[in-house]
């Protein structure tokens, strides 16, 4: 394929989705996904239920907690809302646009079964989510 | 004044608002405006009123329904709840204006019946309008404000509202497909008698070309990347037409949904090669039909929108919106009609609104124009009041009956102010700023269908979701809600 459209090369060079074949790219990169936020707006709010899992293609976000001083900075490639989607419950703390923002949201109750279709993905998030885990043990 | 021998109104000049365009979206959004006393100049390049209506859909049969006998009178707010195409005004002499117009031969109406009530609508309130001025370019003055050049001269405005459907034919970025006929190309179906045809799509006017060929075509093949979602079609509007392509593809009726991404198409002879990867199913797919049509969408004519700041979502085809559809905070340059799909809401279980549809963004037209004026007019619109204690009653009846709440589940909101102020407002901004409000109530719907009222509590600068159980016939008057409600409040 010579031309791609900007979601699709947007994705290509994420890390999460680099072992992906092209058409899968294409079949991810559903213009219904896509999400842009202004800054300060809010993409996942604490103790609503019903979200869903955000990859960040573009900009910076921020993730609130009460009382936590250094909110964890959130830039392109990284993902959040995994936790209240794959256990099915309300997030516990705010993400924020730290500039315009540009997402890929995958809605919670699709998530399985996009987990289970790109099973290259699934490990390349639990790569990550056990980088997070380490950190914290450290 | 006009000039002489010129009758149609608001020659250019200042205006406080600008209005561009004459569909659906841009007569709901004029007529929003002009009940909150705002004199809006309302333009459009067309002659008559309908917007896309006055050509498209193209096989002359719209999705969305309109129930001319219902459970409640025509006119009144409840009825608007069964009838998704009529414009809505305050006067019941000016609601449910389609439904009449229909001969009933089916439960949605045709294009020139919708088109009929559209053009009644502006006739009868009126909603004046400047036909035959195109809006060709946008400026901002130093003083802030927009000055928007058209056909018959500059208008200069605080605010301007663009209702320019979402109408300009889009091609994917497919090698080749250049020379393919768009959607808006479709010939004839009879022209299509014996030939296997390739539609690139599978959403609502690949299914539209699908169902309208299928009794003429030998075979029709539909192609794009993404299954087709059962699930989530079996909740749109789209299944009450467009579903026969898809069960004659699960019953082997010579039919397919294939799962591919089209690498290149190139012409064949008389007909078509169509090359492509599988996704469901990987491996390569070679196609040779004798048709192509691309069903691959539409985009909104932003002319030079651009360079004054909009951003777009969905390829560049939607403009990226706030929840009360400016294009950003105090910008001035909003949006109206199909285009406030570019303000998504909360999706919760990713549930989005009905904003690309009438009864959907009629209701945004109303929010549109309360925020334009309360931000860049003043004052702040009055509201309707409810008395404290009848706070739940009041929430759990809006949950009930209101069309707003039901049209655009978890997205529209009835919010209730401390001081006793109503009004419908977009959800993720009630919540995000609640200001004085004490509670806003919504519909929602879950990923299994089931629909329920949400109540947002606010205190102590928190919002706090209360879910309400469902109720069989969708009635959440009774002692249960009232009683859970009570205690939550």
């Amino acid at each position: 394929m010579s031309e791609r459209d900007e979601l699709v090369r947007s994705l290509s060079g994420l890390a999460l989705f680099s072992d992906l074949r092209d058409a899968d790219l294409e079949a991810i990169a559903d213009p219904e996904l896509e999400r842009r936020f202004g800054e300060g707006e809010r993409v996942l709010r604490r103790g609503l239920s019903g979200s869903g899992f955000y990859v960040i293609l573009d900009g910076e976000a921020a993730v609130e907690i009460a009382g936590d001083d250094e909110p964890r900075k959130l830039r392109r490639g990284d993902f959040f809302g995994e936790v209240s989607t794959l256990l099915d419950c309300k997030p516990t703390a705010d993400v924020i646009a730290r500039s315009p923002l540009h997402a890929l949201e995958i809605p919670g109750p699709q998530l399985e079964t996009f987990l289970m279709k790109y099973p290259h993905v699934t490990y390349r998030m639990l790569q990550t989510v056990t980088r997070r885990l380490r950190d914290v043990l450290n | 004044m006009a000039q002489t021998g010129d009758e149609r109104p608001f020659p250019p000049g200042d205006y406080p608002v600008v209005v561009v365009g004459s569909g659906p979206g841009g007569l709901q959004a004029s007529y929003c405006l002009s009940r909150l006393g705002v004199e809006c100049a309302t333009i459009s390049r067309d002659d008559a009123p309908g917007g896309m209506f006055r050509e498209f859909p193209i096989f002359q049969r719209l999705l969305s329904w309109s129930k001319p006998d219902a459970p409640a009178q025509p006119g009144t707010r409840a009825y608007e709840w069964y009838d998704h195409n009529s414009l809505v005004a305050d006067d019941p002499q000016h609601q449910a204006l389609v439904p009449p117009l229909m001969d009933r031969s089916y439960i949605v109406p045709s294009r020139s019946e919708m088109e009929a009530g559209i053009a009644a609508f502006a006739e009868r309130v009126p909603v004046p309008v400047r036909y035959g001025c195109t809006w060709e370019s946008t400026k901002r003055a130093d003083d802030g404000r927009l000055v928007l050049t058209t056909s018959d001269g500059k208008y200069t405005c605080r605010a301007a509202v663009f209702a320019l459907g979402v109408t300009t034919p889009w091609l994917s970025p497919i090698p080749g497909i250049e020379d393919v006929p768009h959607y808006v190309d479709t010939r004839q179906p009879e022209e299509y008698r014996g030939r296997r045809v390739f539609v690139i799509g599978k959403r609502n006017s690949a299914f539209e070309i699908a169902d309208g060929l299928l009794p003429w075509a030998r075979q029709v093949l539909l192609g794009s990347p993404r299954p087709v979602q059962t699930s989530v079609l079996a909740q749109a509007t789209v299944r009450v037409r467009y579903l026969q392509p898809f069960e004659d593809h699960a019953l082997g009726g010579g039919t397919f949904a294939l799962d591919l991404a089209v690498d290149r198409i190139e012409r064949s002879g008389e007909g078509w090669r169509v090359f492509g990867q599988g996704t469901t199913r990987p491996g390569a797919i070679e196609l040779e039909v004798d048709d192509v049509i691309a069903a691959t969408g539409f985009s909104t004519p932003l002319l030079d929108l651009g360079e004054l700041g909009v951003r777009t979502v969905s390829q560049g085809r939607i403009p990226a919106l706030t929840p009360f559809y400016e294009s950003s905070h105090g910008s001035g340059i909003y949006f109206a009609g199909n285009a406030t799909q570019g303000a998504p809401g909360l999706r919760k279980h990713g549930v989005g609104a009905s904003s690309a549809a009438v009864h959907g963004f009629r209701y945004n037209a109303r929010v549109m124009a309360r925020h334009l004026v309360a931000t860049h007019l003043g004052p702040k619109p009055a509201c309707p009041t409810v008395e404290a204690p009848e706070l739940a009653t009041y929430l759990l009846e809006e949950a009930t009956t209101a069309p707003e709440l039901w049209a655009q589940k978890a997205y529209l909101a009835r919010a209730v102010y401390r001081n006793g102020d109503t009004e419908i407002v977009p959800l993720a901004a009630w919540l995000d700023d609640p200001g004085d409000g004490a509670a806003a109530v919504t519909v929602e719907m879950d990923a299994a269908g089931e629909v329920y009222p949400a109540v947002y509590v606010s205190a102590g600068g928190n919002v706090r979701e209360l879910l309400l159980p469902p109720h069989h016939l969708n009635d959440f008057r009774g002692p249960e809600h009232e009683a859970e409600l009570r205690a939550a409040l």
